[in-house]
């Protein structure tokens, strides 16, 4: 039984170098994976959110004090610095070591000044007695667009230790390939901030 | 705010009797386990091979160790409770207070679910898996280290409310307001919320880890529909991690805004709402509970169709009926919750949703049992434990379908029946399939087999044990004895709970039959030698490796043409041929980043239960210091030599040709 079909000759076709698979296309790959278990932890905030938002124990509601004129300039910056980061990667793609760190420190300082509007924005709120412990509505608003800031924080920590790298190692395979990790994590954050833009503030304010 | 926050010797309960004794014994035994180590100079060995290993079979034993550890623990809460129940029957006053004993009952949940049985399946998932679809590693193999660590931490956490403070008194769902400060002002809710979320996402990790070593790493030849079935249940398990995970994340960091800083999520006051945190926990915790059992019903196609020698019967409806359990556990989370007060029409839905699960199930056990049919079923132990599983696990399923009921639910809602119902499936489920897989996956691991005449004693204490300990609280649940009471005050309930203590002690003989068995198999190890690497005559690829596997899995990535790819290897006579040369082989180093962080990250969970507000700092800019760190060294890497790979797979033929003829 043992030497019948042994003559199949499966040697040839799998002798190539499998072992060296593409590691780069896992890490992507893994790293996408891991943005979408980040969806849902969004998703679970935007569900509470959409619970809780008109529990507002007799103070504030959206309408009182959100001010779209100011978070339009806000979701402007975000979005023009996915587009800046976009051009960051095509430089990285062609090798181009200085326009790729000159595109990363303009999305970083378009990232840095949305942080620093969303900070202006909470401490505005707090400073007038509508903090996160006013009520559900306001818990539910400071955590989850507190979420999201925490999130571009984390990617402009992370963008500034990938400045140091390219600067310093260059434009390899490695380099590469986080910078793309770090680029669908930056337009994740942008989808989910038009998401964040339409359910709270937009839907809030009508 | 002094230097160490909350906490002070006062956090240490010198007047509880019972923990002084428990730390007494832990000291004791730590010390004894520290002497041991030192004499035989093991902790060099230790650290370089173990602690720091990014190789997935040893990071399984690992895993499964912790699990054995925390089951003594998670155990040991049972059998206090029982004897509890047993004693304050008829108003008497027991010997457990309650704030000790509600500590009891929610450490018991906690570690049971959390720290035993996730552990103890992401351990053989760990193990098995990689070797399954024909891998050398996971795909990121110092997460996978990281993982662990992160899980430990968990676990260290868990146990060090036993001496510094208290533990939730909850139960281990920890429902707000009663977990809000208001009415929970101490750390035992803490310790609750840092200990899920760190092991939390440690699984979480892992789940990404697996979904990529599955999808991407699989031997050439193995398309989807021919990964075996027990990869196949890993992988919609891990499919359910990735989509659960992230909402318990979500729901403890915002009880951890309403407990740390006045948020008001789940308050009673401020407009928040419980109900939300309800929701949110159960459209985690059901799907976790599939989450366990769904490898376990991996682990017993794989047992019940080696050891018939037969093809797993119905191998494509097993992996649909695995998806379609999948999917529906995720739309059934508020039957856990009928007495709410939704609409008829909502709590119907999901009535009807649950009871449709029972179908899926129904196809596997009628697949399991048509393998068996008119196979030569050998009555090993893993093969009783699956016996063991499709009797109690059905009796199980079939109180869950009358649970579902929205209108028997209301008046069986929180009383011993439900109880009885979930360890009638999760032990009766995912823990047999788990001790099952233990022994089946044994001599993989280790090398030599277990001892079979006291695995069949641990196997007869556990079954017996358990229908004494369980089938009378089905019954305490129809008389309308609610869950969590300390004492009783009933004479008609006295008998039955007696008869439940009675159990947990039998069951408590299977567990120090399993720990014979251990130490009777490793006497023994000689005898029980596993020289082939395939001692069942399995049908996996797991099967083509020595026992304990190379440290590369494969010397050279077998080509797959057959769902038992194994056996239809050893028909073709691929097997055992030691080539003239191989390739060098690429592998990951062992990394000290993992355990680092876990201990930094341990530090900052201590820190903040505490408001110990430095050390918070301190340990999560350590860990992401670790982090970056490791990120950015390049020393990851290493290639096996082909001389070391033609001598490891020389002295495994010539072993595994030995092994036959004798």
């Amino acid at each position: 039984m043992s030497t019948v079909s042994a003559q199949i000759d499966t040697k040839a076709v799998s002798h190539e170098h499998h072992e060296h698979h593409d590691t780069s296309g896992d890490t992507i790959f893994g790293f996408w994976l891991y943005l979408m278990t980040d969806c849902l932890l969004f998703a679970s905030f935007f569900a509470t959110y959409a619970v809780l938002f008109m529990n507002t124990a007799g103070g504030v509601s959206g309408k009182d004090i959100f001010e779209l004129d100011f978070v339009a300039v806000e979701t402007a910056a975000l979005l023009i610095s996915s587009i800046t980061f976009g051009f960051a990667m095509i430089a990285a793609q062609r090798q181009k070591k200085g326009w790729t760190l000159n595109w990363l420190l303009i999305t970083f300082c378009l990232g840095a000044s949305f942080i620093a509007m969303e900070l202006y924005e909470f401490t505005h709120l707090i400073e007038h007695g509508n903090g996160p412990q006013g009520s559900a509505f306001l818990s539910s608003f400071f955590a989850l667009v507190g979420l999201h800031g925490l999130h571009v924080t984390a990617g402009l920590i992370w963008m500034t230790v990938m400045m140091i790298e390219v600067a310093r190692r260059g434009l390899g395979n490695a380099t590469v390939t986080r910078l793309s990790c770090l680029s669908l994590f930056w337009h994740f954050l942008d989808i989910v901030w038009i998401c964040v833009f339409t359910v709270v503030y937009l839907m809030g304010a009508m | 705010m002094s230097f160490l926050g909350k906490l002070s010797i006062d956090a240490i309960p010198f007047h509880e009797p019972i923990l002084v004794f428990t730390m007494g014994a832990i000291a004791i035994g730590g010390i004894a386990l520290f002497a041991l180590i030192t004499k035989y100079k093991k902790w060099g060995i230790l650290w370089t091979e173990w602690i720091t290993s990014v190789d997935h079979k040893r990071l399984g034993i690992m895993y499964i160790l912790l699990a054995l550890v925390m089951l003594f623990r998670g155990f040991s809460d049972a059998i206090m409770m029982r004897s509890q129940l047993a004693l304050a029957t008829s108003g008497a006053p027991g010997y457990l207070p309650p704030e000790h004993y509600d500590q009891i009952f929610t450490a018991h949940g906690v570690i049971m679910i959390i720290f035993m049985a996730m552990p103890f399946m992401v351990g053989l998932m760990n193990i098995i898996l990689p070797l399954q679809i024909g891998a050398r590693d996971v795909a990121f193999p110092f997460l996978n280290n990281l993982s662990f660590w992160l899980t430990a931490s968990g676990a260290i956490l868990i146990n060090m409310s036993l001496v510094f403070g208290e533990f939730a008194k909850t139960g281990w769902v920890a429902y707000p307001p009663l977990s809000e400060l208001t009415f929970s002002p101490g750390v035992g809710v803490d310790y609750y919320i840092w200990a899920l979320q760190i092991s939390g996402l440690g699984t979480l990790l892992t789940s990404v880890n697996f979904l990529v070593t599955v999808l991407k790493m699989r031997a050439p030849g193995m398309t989807l529909m021919k990964m075996p079935i027990f990869t196949w249940t890993c992988t919609w398990a891990n499919i359910l991690i990735a989509a659960s995970f992230p909402i318990l994340t979500a729901l403890l960091t915002m009880l951890t805004l309403d407990r740390y800083l006045g948020f008001h999520f789940f308050t009673n006051d401020g407009g928040g709402n419980a109900m939300m945190y309800i929701n949110l926990f159960w459209a985690w915790g059901h799907p976790e509970v599939y989450i366990l059992v769904l490898p376990a019903f991996g682990i017993f196609s794989e047992i019940i169709s080696t050891f018939t020698s037969k093809r797993l019967f119905g191998y494509t409806s097993m992996v649909y009926a695995s998806g379609a359990i999948s999917i529906l556990g995720f739309i059934v989370w508020l039957h856990h919750f009928f007495t709410m007060g939704s609409s008829a029409n909502v709590n119907s839905f999901f009535g009807m949703a649950t009871m449709v699960i029972a179908v899926p199930t129904g196809v596997k056990l009628f697949n399991w049992l048509f393998t068996i049919y008119r196979g030569r079923l050998q009555m090993t132990v893993p093969v009783m434990w699956t016996l063991g599983f499709m009797v109690t696990f059905t009796v199980g399923g079939m109180t869950g379908v009358l649970l579902a009921i929205p209108g028997a639910d209301y008046v069986l809602h929180n009383s011993l029946f439900l109880i009885a119902h979930f360890h009638n499936t999760i032990i009766g489920g995912a823990v047999f399939g788990y001790l099952a897989g233990f022994s089946f996956w044994f001599p993989k691991a280790m090398g030599f087999k277990l001892n079979e005449r006291w695995g069949k004693g641990a196997f007869w204490c556990w079954i017996v044990g358990f229908f004494f300990a369980f089938m009378p609280l089905y019954v305490l649940g129809f008389l309308g004895m609610t869950r969590r009471l300390n004492h009783t005050n009933n004479p008609d309930w006295n008998i039955w709970l007696y008869i439940a203590m009675v159990g947990a002690v039998i069951i408590m003989f299977g567990i120090i039959c399993q720990v014979i068995q251990l130490y009777v198999s490793f006497r023994d190890r000689e005898a029980l030698d596993d020289k082939t690497g395939d001692p069942w005559n399995g049908h996996t690829l797991e099967w083509a490796t020595s026992s304990p596997p190379q440290s590369y899995n494969f010397a050279e990535i077998p080509h797959i043409d057959d769902i038992d790819a194994w056996t239809d290897m050893k028909e073709k006579g691929q097997v055992y041929q030691t080539k003239a040369s191989y390739e060098p082989i690429h592998m990951p180093k062992n990394t000290t980043a993992g355990v680092f962080m876990g201990i930094t990250l341990t530090a900052f969970c201590f820190a903040m239960i505490w408001h110990i507000w430095w050390l918070a700092i301190v340990g999560l800019v350590g860990g992401i210091a670790v982090f970056i760190q490791r990120c950015y060294s390049k020393d990851v890497d290493f290639y096996v030599q082909p001389q070391e790979i033609l001598a490891t797979e020389k002295a495994h033929n010539l072993s595994a040709s030995k092994g036959i003829n004798a």
